[in-house]
């Protein structure tokens, strides 16, 4: 009988970020436009993990992102570990880092929020990193971790 | 950002703020000065707010300055669905500075953002309003001679008053003391508790308004409890009352101390104490003029001999 093989093989090429809380695998899936990309893109999800009980992980070949675009995902999963992959090597591993400004990610949760009500970008300040609480910088109202939303 | 905008108190320095009361001070002796003389200042009140208005067109005018503007959205191009920054950038065209009052929070920051000529905020939403705070504390230093080290009592809505919040941060400055005085709805924030925490300001917190904290006060400070601010209306008429400031209240007071608020009242001030020696709010309504005079001045950066 012929050995099946995982369809998930290791990356030749390409990004992989793992250690995603689970119930944010799909926000990151969604800030970093993935479902735009053309080559292939291996997510997965619920995998059992020592750091984080269940954790997700991207893999996207053939693609790098600049570090200013995947720090953008430590709003929704702080604890991301990023790896570049060349030729089957780890060539980088880091973790993600905020940035101590988001520009254009996080909605403000204030309806009487400028940012709500003119067609602009918004702009957050991190406040506090841990609990990470965000502070809007138009109407100044500070967000608590659960309930940042991020802007479509 | 325009450097010479104020969208909040916190956007001064002390020093600043020592300055703009020296310069207020001037013009509380003389307010009538030339020094904008071929000056444009524009008046956009996205929302009515005649007090407010007609002390910066007052403080305008007595400047020299010519003012155009409008006092209702609804008379502007927004009613037709103009955004705010075209029309903050079609404004900038004629003015030589821009005053604004906006329903939204965060919309005088966002237009100093785009404007190219400078933005006083006289007032955005429940956010700021930092020309009323130039004055409360242009009075207290009137009053008391100081600000430092006074003991501040704030009474009323210290949830959603803004102007007890900007008050608050402004004071950081000059070691006060603060005694909270609010019902329980409406209590001053944990935010403002912890700035007091983190900077080592003294303050108490009380539901309780009577004699024992009026006499120990350099500043009563009276804001006005909102209807709408309640959700039960028999809680309303049961804290209105409580927080009622009344001529005999003030018996045991300090002879220096001064009731201040914020205007307009309804009726937690009651009129006997208008004519009591510790009544203040008309004239401290009166220094909004010379402190909205002294911040037109920092934002088109005209010296004032």
């Amino acid at each position: 009988m012929k050995k099946k093989e995982l369809a998930v093989a290791a990356l030749e090429n390409g990004t992989v970020i793992d250690h995603i809380p689970s119930a944010s695998l799909f926000k990151v899936v969604n800030l970093l436009n993935l479902e735009s990309q053309q080559g292939s893109v291996t997510i997965g999800n619920n995998l059992d993990s020592e750091r984080l009980g269940k954790k997700g992980i991207i893999k996207i070949a053939n693609v790098e992102f600049p570090e200013d675009v995947l720090n953008r995902i430590a709003v929704i999963a702080p604890r991301a570990v990023i790896n570049i992959i060349h030729d089957y090597e780890v060539v980088e591993k880091y973790e993600v880092a905020l940035p101590n400004e988001l520009c254009d990610i996080v909605r403000c949760n204030n309806p009487k929020c400028i940012s709500n009500n003119e067609p602009m970008a918004t702009r957050f300040h991190v406040e506090s990193r841990d609990p990470l609480v965000l502070r809007c910088h138009h109407c100044e109202r500070t967000v608590p971790q659960n309930e940042i939303t991020l802007k479509n | 950002m325009n450097t010479r905008s104020l969208v909040s108190i916190s956007d001064l320095s002390k020093q600043e703020i020592i300055h703009l009361l020296d310069v207020a001070s001037k013009f509380d002796h003389n307010p009538n000065q030339r020094l904008l003389e071929g000056k444009v200042v524009a008046t956009l009140f996205f929302e009515p707010s005649t007090r407010t208005r007609l002390s910066f067109e007052t403080a305008a005018n007595r400047l020299g300055a010519r003012v155009i503007g409008f006092s209702d959205a609804s008379t502007s191009s927004q009613a037709k669905g103009e955004t705010l920054k075209d029309t903050i950038m079609m404004v900038s065209n004629y003015a030589d500075l821009i005053v604004m009052r906006h329903p939204l929070e965060g919309a005088a920051r966002y237009a100093s953002e785009i404007s190219p000529v400078p933005i006083i905020n006289a007032g955005d939403g429940a956010n700021q309003h930092p020309t009323q705070t130039m004055l409360d504390l242009y009075t207290i230093r009137q009053t008391q001679g100081k600000l430092e080290d006074l003991n501040i009592t704030m009474v009323g809505d210290l949830k959603y008053g803004r102007t007890v919040h900007s008050l608050l941060e402004a004071m950081q400055f000059f070691n006060p003391t603060f005694n909270f005085v609010a019902c329980k709805e409406l209590q001053m924030p944990e935010q403002y508790k912890q700035f007091c925490r983190e900077r080592g300001l003294a303050y108490t917190e009380t539901t309780d308004f009577g004699p024992d904290i009026i006499n120990k006060t350099d500043i009563l400070y009276m804001t006005r409890v909102q209807r709408e601010r309640f959700s039960d209306l028999m809680e309303y008429e049961r804290v209105k009352n409580v927080y009622t400031l009344t001529a005999s209240m003030l018996q045991g007071a300090k002879p220096t101390m001064r009731v201040l608020h914020p205007l307009p009242r309804v009726t937690e001030i009651a009129q006997d104490v208008d004519d009591t020696p510790w009544a203040y709010y008309f004239e401290q309504a009166r220094n909004g003029l010379y402190a909205r005079q002294a911040l037109i001045c920092r934002a088109l950066d005209i010296q004032v001999p």
